[in-house]
Formats: C-alpha cells, structure tokens, sequence
C-alpha cells in the first residue's frame, strides 16, 4: 500500500511551491528582448470612436509601437468569437454582433480596449498611452436591462432591442394546464446579483514570434491553453495549431474568469509578430475588476403551482440575463443550457417551462462564474420553495421532503431535457438537519431573543450538473467543441511516471488529485508521478478546467490510459516471466503468475519495455506510453443540502452568520482534505454573494465597485467555522464514480443564508431581501416594515 | 505612478526645505494612502520627501494631564502603548482597528490626520478629545484644523510633528465599518474631558468630521446610552453612497454614539 492512493488526504504537493513564493506564474516569466504593452481603455461606455491619434504617442521616449482598431482590421484580424450558439424560440439563430480585439468605430464599455503601446518598458508604455488623442463621440449608455430591450440606444447597431436571443425550455401548454388546476400559486421576483470574479492573480499575457520557424507562443492566465489556440488561432488570427504554443502555466485562481478568450491576448500574439520580440503585459487590480467578465446578473419572476397538500404541479420561469456589451466564450451558455437545465432541482415538479432573454448592456461582458448558472437557478428554486413553505403554511422542511426525487427514482428524467443519473436528497438533507441541529432551533431563537438578537434558520437543497457532457449531446443544444477529455501517461524507464492533462490545474489541487488516482492504478507513491498540464506542445489535446469538470472527465481519460499501460505491462510480464496474459495479475504494483510465486514489481516492467531485450517484439512495441481520449455518458449530479444560522442586530442590521451546516454528495472522493477546502472556498463566494458582495455600474456605465475600497471580497472574519460533510451515493456516469466538487459550495449556499436572513426577519413582516444583503438593506427592510405595520 | 524625485531627510528641519525646495515635494510617511495615489496616477508630485529616518517625530509622551504621539509613530504603536493604554485606552483601541496589521505597521497619526480622509478614525479621536496638532510652526487646535474633506488648514510645506491629547475622564469609540473598505462607515468618539462632553462623528459628514452638537446636549445632562440614542440624528449635510444613505447614517450616528458611551462607562 502507497498510502496515496484513492481516499488519502495527502497534503497538496503544488503548496509547497505556492506558499514559498517559487509558483510560476505568467507575470513571473520573463522572455529575452521582451517589451512592454500598456492597453489604453475607453474611459465612456458608449462612444463612437471618431478619431484615434497616435502621432504623439509613436514618438515618445522608448515607444516601439502603437496599434489601434483600425490596424487589426486592416490586417483582417477577426472577430473574437462565441463557443455556443442558441436558438431563438422561432428556431432562429441568436445575434452575433462583431467583437474587434480592438475596438473599432466604437467602444461599447467602460475599459473597452482602444489601442496598445508597446515599449522598453511598462511606465513608457503608460506615459506614451496618455499622449494619444482619442475623439470620442460620446452617446448615451444603457445599463439597465429594460432600458436596452427597450431598444433607445443600441449597443450594437444590427442588434434590435439589444436582445441577443430570446430562448424557452420546457412544455408551456402542460405549465398553462397545471396553473389552472393548482390551489396555490406562488409567484417570486428575484435579481440574482452582478458580481466580480476577483482572482487572486491578475490577467496576464506574453507573446512571442519565432522568425525563424514563424511559430507563434503566447503564455497566459488560462483555465484552458488548448481552447485559447483553437478560438484565437482559428478564428481571430488565423493561425494554425502547428504554429500556435499556448501556455497557462500556473495559474492564480480563474474562478470560471479564465476560461474566455480574451481580446488582449490577440492583440498581444497578432502584435508579436509586428514588433518581432515579446511583449508582456500583465493587468493593474483596477484593470481586473473594470475588464474579467463579470458573473451573475439575472432578472427572474417565477411561478410555482401547487396542489391543496403541497405537492408541486407546475413552475413557470421568466428570465432577464445581462451579457454585457459584447458575447464572450460561454456567455450564451450560461443563462440558458447552464440554468434553466436545472430547474426541477430535487423536486418531481412534473411540468416546468422557462424562457429566457438575453441582453446586450454597456457593461463588461458577463460569462461563467463558479457555478455558472447554477447558482441562479438554485436561488431561484430555493428562494421560491421557501416562500411558498411560508405563504400557504407548510414546514419548510416538509415541503421539501414531500416533494423530492426518491433514491428509487433515479435514472430521472426531468421536464427540462436534463436526465439526473443517480443521487439521495433525502438523505442528505436528512444528514444536514441533524447536523445543524435544526430540531433544536426554536431554543436558540429564544435564547437570542434574550439578547436583542433576531435568529434565523434557512435551509436549501439542490442538485447540479458537473462535468457537461457528452459531446454529441452538447453539440446538438449548440456547443461549438466537444467536451471530452485527454490524458497521456508516459511510463519512464525506471518507473517513474508523468501524466499530460487537457485539464488545468489554477488552484484545484489536481497535481495531488491526479496523482493519487496514478498512485492507486500502479501502486507507485505520489513522488514518483508529475502531473503536467498546460502547455499545447507538451499536452496531446484538451478542453481545460471549468464546470467541475476536471476529476469527472479528466479522471477517466488518465484512469482509462493507465488500464491501457496496464494491460501492456502484463504482456510484457507474461512474456518475461513465460506464462500466459490470463494468468498475470497486478496488484500493489507487482505483476505476479496466478498460482505462483513469480512476481516483477512495475519499474521492473517499465525498464523491459524501454531495453526490450527479452521482449514479446512480435506481439507489441517497445515503449510504455499510453493515450486516452474519454467523453462521459451524461453530466454528474452532485447534489447537497445547506443550512444557515444568522443572528441579526436589530438596530444596525448587521448580519452575523452563526452556523453553517453543508452535507454534499460529490460522489467518491479521492482527497478529502482537497474536497473539504474546495466545499469551503465555494461557501465562502456563496457567503460573499448573499451578504456582500455586488457590482454596481451607475447610469452612465461607469462601475462603481472599481476596487476593493467600494467592492466587498469575504474575508475570514465574515464567515463562520463551516461545518462541512460529504455523503451520498457514487457517481453513475463515470468509472471513478466521482461528481464534482468545485462548484456545490458557490451553488448550494446563496439561498440557505438569504433565507435564514428572512427567517430571522419574518416576526417583523419582512418577505424580502435582494442580495448582497447588507445591513444597510436589512434596516432598511426593517424600516419599510415599521412604517407598514404602522399603517396598518 | 510617474517620475519623482526621492529624498531622505534625516531631521523635520531638512524634510520642510526639502519640500520648499521642490516643485511640487510632498510629505512620505507611512505611505499607505500616498503609495496607492501615486500608483493611480492620481497625484504627480515632483519629489516625495521620506520622514521615515527622522528618529524626532517617532515617539509617545506621556504629559501627565496630556498624552503627545508624535507624527511618525504607527498605529501599531499606538495601540500597544502602555502609556495610551493606561491613559486614554479609548485611543488605543481606535488605532487597534485600523485597517489591517500591514496597514497599521505602516501608517502613521500624522498622515492619516494630514490626510483627513472623510472616513478615517483619527479624525474623530482629534476632534472629540480636543488635541491639539502641532507643526514645526505653530500649534493647532482640534477645533480649527480639519477643513472639509481631504483638507486641513496646514500650509503647503507645514509639518505636522504630533499630535497633543488632553487625557479625558471618560472615552469610547465606537465604529461600524464600511464592509468593503473597513474605514468607518460612522464612527463615534465620546468623550468627556474636564466636565466637557464632546461628541465627534467620522464617516458619515460630507464634510468630513463633525462634532454632533445635539448628542452633546443631551449626554451633558445625562451620560446615559438611552439619552444618545434618543437623539434622532437629522441627514442633512450626511453622506449617500452605495453602502450608506445619509439617512442610514443618521441613525447609525445615535446607535454608534450610545453604544460608545455604554463602554466609555
Ligand atoms: C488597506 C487600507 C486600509 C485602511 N484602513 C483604515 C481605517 O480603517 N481607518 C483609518 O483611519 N485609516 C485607514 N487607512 C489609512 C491609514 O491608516 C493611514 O493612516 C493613512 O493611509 C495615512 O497615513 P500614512 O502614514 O500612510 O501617510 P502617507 O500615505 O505617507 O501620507 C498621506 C498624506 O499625508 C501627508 N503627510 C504625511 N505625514 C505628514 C506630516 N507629518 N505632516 C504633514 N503632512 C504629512 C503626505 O504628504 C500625504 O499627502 C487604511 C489604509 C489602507 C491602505
């Protein structure tokens, strides 16, 4: 036993590297030659862009060039495009308005991108930028998204209403049926919150052009090096794959921010090759937050329709998601296959429909954040299923109870086209209620009470989808690349091993996670195995990591390659130790004869494939590397059950989350230490989300929460000890059984913490409260009810 | 940040002709508000005088009836004072919560009382406890020195070199914290000082800090916490941003002010 197999918490061996300051990050990376961009940004939200003078700027000290829109598009540079296509509910294509790296004849949002300066150095670059003189016409900014379907100003002129698509899933006639047979119907309006993704490390890029071989490598901070090539090299710069590097070394944090193709790194690659020597550029905090697609921003009214005991009969949806001024990679998917999918959420809500429009704001564009989608709609359902708990008089505990999935259900087939796999709500909820101690509640209320407090409890359950797939599914809804994923496991001569992955590792922990199931499969220790991920000329293929995709599909492609090096191994072993292959066994990373004593340990193997002097050369080659390429059956489900405890100041409106309960079924789990931090970096942006933090654009586009002094990152001292437990049932869809674990934690817990806030607020007859809830919106509440009450 | 000059003075002497001497020279002291401007590119001074070396404006006294921090002690410093502690522990524990500990490791009272941020905690000790701001040329009373926000009415070049606070009977500060920048989103300084009860609000004047006159009334005929809160607090001339209405803050002053006046005791 290696004791770092499946199940151990081995401590993360990337730490090390990170928590002494020896990462490898982009801005790290220093190439020789290398020179410096600065980006300048359209300080309006809206303007066309009448003239861009650059004659200042080229002369000034250390200024090698400048480049603007107009350069690109003389060039034939392309537009940045979108990696999913929706339908129209008339079966129409959604409007794919042209997106320039630079922007050309208008800027469509603050910190949109006007032109680059590339010099000696980064404050040169910076000076020489604010010599350029830029003519902007300024025109009116819409913000708000009944403004722009409205349809006054157009964000983009061949854009009417400014509505990208206008999309429905679901059955309407049999929703319209259930509505008219209900006893309740329960109706909730709800914004789920703007918010800014927030990555430790800023976006950073390098580009470098090789004259010699005309070989083009951009290093940058990408969830996905490969996809990066394939949207920039085939679509913006046309480049093809066997002259395009992408390399996303390590990577500080993405959060779902670093998935997209990004206009600066276009622009960099494309202006590489003017220049002829590398250029760096690396994006201030202030760049970060006015530039990282943003995450969220929905407008939803929902209906549910119940009978006289509860039961759900109906759910009716109706969303506004922003998208900002411009589609980015995954900005259509998000809304749509990633949200209203999920609808049923643990309930066997028999007939749901959802429609849903998109918008072009002039705000940054808005794509996948941790969750993506499923945050939205967790909040939606649990927000909803609460209200109704409360406004026709049922426990909320049975209200849920009564109408979940039972385990015996599974497969379930939703009305939304999704088919859960496997999962038992029931017991994870159970699991939670006992845990958070929900039986003993009413004490504590009490006991707060005493102290002026006002307690609360709020619980949510959800299920979510991980790991999008399969392929042909994905494409049939509109996906524009598949969603499989590679491994390679390369066996070296004397044992060791290192594995190429299409995932990619910015904070996940894979180098353990992966190494761990290698670990298992050979029977090898964890210091013999490197996990390489990143580099498009090291790694064969890969889709990245997002969607908690990475254990779900990229395990199996490495366990399946492992089988393959396995099953060779064995031949190679059956030949040395003459016996036949059907007697060989492998376990403990020894290969042995059934029946015998004969064994020879892996590296034993290994080193006979590398000199196969007595070796079965007929029957196969030398060598012990494998391949796989592996596309899952269907999604996994993860699923859980949150619940919260808050105590609230009556006269400030302070929010003080007390307790925090969070039993998930993430399936089988391979570390769990890395499961434990990975539930409670995600309750932790959940918690952010619902108490504090919030993006705010005021009327004239301009992002109010520009920085940390005005946008509220959670930190230690606003969160609770989290009491986290996993628990559940072993994934259907994949051989590792696992679901994902990356997201449920931003997923689960929004709704449970807002509420618990209501819950806390209800003897004072308050039914709602947007998020962020801040305390000054939770006076505020209070005060709105006072004034009612008094009236009435 | 743009081109400067950098100097080190090594005396309050050298540091004012160095800045007399400059373009446009500014004062460098903890830097934790000047560093970030120059990042920006909000400000572009010509040289940045360093007071870091000048051991003179490092130091607290204790004067018996009165407690003197000189301009270059840190916050840090200040809250773990024996001296403030003992004397007018309410002031250590404003410096206490400054911030975050790299902040308090680096910011100093005289800058962050020549900044006069409108949010800051400082401000309101100054105010509250009547102290008194010395610079190398004169001696300024609480009452005189802040003039709206981020202004103060040192001249360009003047010196703060410490600052005086009378040693009250009774003091607390009580603040609620913007959530995002943990500045005081209010902050109330209570304090009464030979018989006098001063009352100093941060965070929430448009105007930067303010004495709350009405709360003073009404703690000087009953130091009580029912009396503080009593006061409803009028919003004009309050601030309204997207963390606080002025209306918000108005009754944030009452219950930040009552709550002081419970741990002033
Ligand atoms: C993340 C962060 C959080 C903070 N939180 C808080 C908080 O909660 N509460 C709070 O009150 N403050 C807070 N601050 C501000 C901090 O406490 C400092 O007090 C403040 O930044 C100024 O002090 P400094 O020594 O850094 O001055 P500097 O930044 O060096 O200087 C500030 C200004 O004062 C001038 N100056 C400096 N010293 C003198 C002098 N002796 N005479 C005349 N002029 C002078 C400088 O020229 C400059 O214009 C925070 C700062 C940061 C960065």
């Amino acid at each position: 036993m290696t004791g770092t197999g499946i199940g151990a918490s081995v401590k993360r061996v990337e730490d090390q590297r990170f928590l002494t300051g020896n990462g490898n990050y982009t801005d790290d990376i220093n190439r020789p030659g290398q020179s410096h961009a600065w980006i300048l940004r359209s300080p309006h939200a809206h303007a066309t862009l009448n003239s861009v003078d650059i004659s200042k700027a080229v002369k000034a000290e250390g200024v090698i060039a400048v480049f603007t829109g107009a350069d690109m598009a003389a060039d034939g540079v392309g537009s940045i495009p979108c990696g999913w296509q929706i339908h129209n509910k008339d079966g129409s294509p959604m409007m794919e308005p042209g997106h320039p790296p630079l922007a050309h004849e208008k800027v469509r949002y603050v910190g949109d991108q006007v032109a680059i300066v590339i010099a000696a150095t980064r404050d040169a670059a910076r000076d020489a930028a604010e010599l350029i003189e830029v003519d902007y016409g300024v025109l009116p900014a819409v913000v708000d998204m009944d403004s722009a379907l409205a349809g006054g100003t157009l964000v983009h002129d061949d854009v009417p209403n400014n509505r990208c698509f206008d999309w429905e899933i679901g059955e309407k006639d049999a929703v319209d049926e259930a509505f008219a047979k209900a006893d309740h119907v329960v109706s909730i309006d709800l914004v789920n919150n703007r918010l800014i993704p927030n990555a430790m490390e800023p976006r950073a890029a390098i580009s470098d052009f090789d004259r010699s071989t005309s070989q083009y490598t951009l290093f940058t901070t990408s969830q996905n090096p490969h996809v990066i090539r394939l949207l920039m090299g085939a679509f913006v710069l046309q480049i093809p794959e066997h002259k395009l590097r992408v390399v996303a070394p390590d990577v500080g944090g993405g959060f779902g921010s670093k998935i997209f193709h990004y206009a600066e790194e276009a622009i960099l690659t494309w202006a590489a090759a003017k220049v002829h020597q590398p250029i760096k550029w690396t994006a201030e905090r202030s760049e970060s937050f006015a530039t990282d697609a943003h995450g969220r921003d929905h407008e939803s009214h929902a209906e549910l329709a119940l009978d006289k005991s509860g039961k759900f009969l109906g759910l009716r949806v109706a969303t506004k998601a922003n998208i900002g001024a411009y589609l980015s990679t995954f900005g259509s998917s998000v809304p749509t296959y990633l949200y209203a999918t999920l609808m049923a959420g643990v309930y066997t809500t028999p007939a749901i429909y959802a429609e849903v429009q998109t918008v072009f704001t002039n705000t940054v564009p808005v794509d996948a954040y941790r969750g993506a989608g499923r945050p939205e709609c967790t909040y939606l359902l649990e927000r909803l299923v609460t209200k109704a708990a409360r406004d026709i008089g049922i426990d909320p505990v049975e209200l849920r109870k009564m109408n979940m999935i039972q385990p015996d259900q599974y497969p379930y087939q939703t009305p939304v086209a999704l088919q859960y796999d496997c999962g038992d709500s029931p017991a994870t909820f159970e699991s939670a209620l006992k845990a958070s101690d929900y039986a003993g509640f009413e004490k504590r209320r009490t006991d707060a009470e005493k102290s002026g407090k006002l307690r609360g409890i709020g619980i949510s359950t959800y299920i979510e989808a991980c790991g999008i797939a399969p392929s042909a599914v994905a494409g049939a809804l509109g996906a524009r690349a598949g969603l499989y994923e590679s491994a390679q496991v390369r066996v070296h001569p004397t044992g060791s091993v290192t594995v190429y992955t299409g995932t990619h590792s910015h904070g996940q922990g894979h180098e353990t996670t992966f190494a761990q199931l290698v670990s298992e499969s050979f029977g090898i220790p964890i210091d013999q195995i490197e996990i390489s991920h990143g580099d498009t000329d090291q790694v064969q293929f890969g889709m990245g990591t997002y969607g908690s995709r990475s254990l779900a599909v990229g395990g199996p492609a490495i366990l399946n390659a492992c089988n393959k090096v396995i099953d060779k191994a064995k031949k190679i072993a059956a030949h040395i130790m003459e016996a036949d292959v059907s007697d060989i066994e492998f376990a403990d990373g020894k290969f042995t004869v059934a029946g015998t004593d004969k064994e020879m340990a892996f590296a034993e193997i290994s080193l006979a494939a590398y000199v196969p002097h007595n070796y079965p050369i007929e029957e196969i080659e030398p060598g012990l590397d494998e391949n796989a390429f592996y596309d899952p059956l269907n999604f996994s489900f993860p699923g859980g059950a949150h619940i919260c405890e808050v105590e609230i100041d009556p006269e400030t409106g302070d929010v003080e989350v007390i307790s925090f309960t969070a039993v998930d079924d993430v399936g089988r789990v391979v570390n769990p230490m890395i499961v434990e931090g990975q539930v409670h970096g995600g309750l932790a942006q959940g918690l952010g989300q619902a108490m504090l933090e919030g993006c705010v654009y005021d009327d004239d586009g301009q992002l109010l929460t520009g920085s940390y002094m005005d946008y509220t990152m959670p930190r230690a001292d606003d969160l609770p000890n989290f009491s986290v437990a996993t628990q559940g049932v072993m994934g259907a869809s994949n051989p590792l059984e696992v679901k994902g674990v990356g997201e449920v934690g931003a997923i689960g817990s929004p709704p449970a913490v807002i509420n618990a806030i209501l819950d806390a607020l209800a003897p004072l007859g308050v039914d709602d409260i947007s998020m962020p809830a801040t305390s000054q919106k939770v006076w505020q509440a209070i005060q709105e009810s006072n004034v009612r009450q008094a009236a009435e | 940040m743009y081109q400067f000059n950098y100097q080190k003075a090594g005396s309050a002497d050298e540091a004012t002709s160095a800045v007399a001497a400059a373009d446009d020279g500014r004062f460098l002291a903890g830097g934790m508000t000047l560093i970030p401007t120059l990042k920006q590119r909000l400000a572009q001074p010509s040289d940045l005088v360093d007071l870091a070396d000048i051991g003179d404006l490092v130091g607290i006294e204790d004067g018996g009836d009165s407690v003197t921090i000189k301009a270059m002690t840190r916050h840090v410093d200040v809250a773990n004072s024996d001296v403030v502690q003992s004397k007018i522990p309410a002031l250590a524990g404003l410096a206490d919560n400054i911030g975050d500990p790299q902040v308090r490791n680096r910011g100093t009272i005289g800058g962050s009382v020549a900044n006069n941020d409108p949010a800051a905690d400082y401000p309101a000790a100054v105010l509250a406890l009547n102290a008194t701001v010395i610079t190398n040329q004169r001696e300024i009373a609480a009452e005189s020195f802040f003039d709206g926000m981020f202004t103060t009415v040192l001249e360009e070049g003047e010196l703060i070199t410490a600052v005086r606070f009378p040693v009250p009977e009774k003091a607390a500060y009580t603040k609620f914290p913007n959530p995002a920048s943990r500045y005081a989103l209010v902050g109330v300084m209570v304090a009464q000082t030979g018989g006098e009860t001063r009352v100093a609000v941060t965070g929430a004047g448009q105007d930067g800090v303010f004495r709350a006159s009405d709360i003073e009334s009404a703690l000087s005929g009953n130091w009580s916490a029912d009396a503080a809160k009593g006061v409803k607090m009028s919003d004009d001339g309050l601030n309204t941003d997207i963390h606080a209405s002025a209306e918000y803050r108005a009754h944030l002053i009452s219950v930040m002010a009552s709550r002081a006046v419970t741990a002033a005791g």
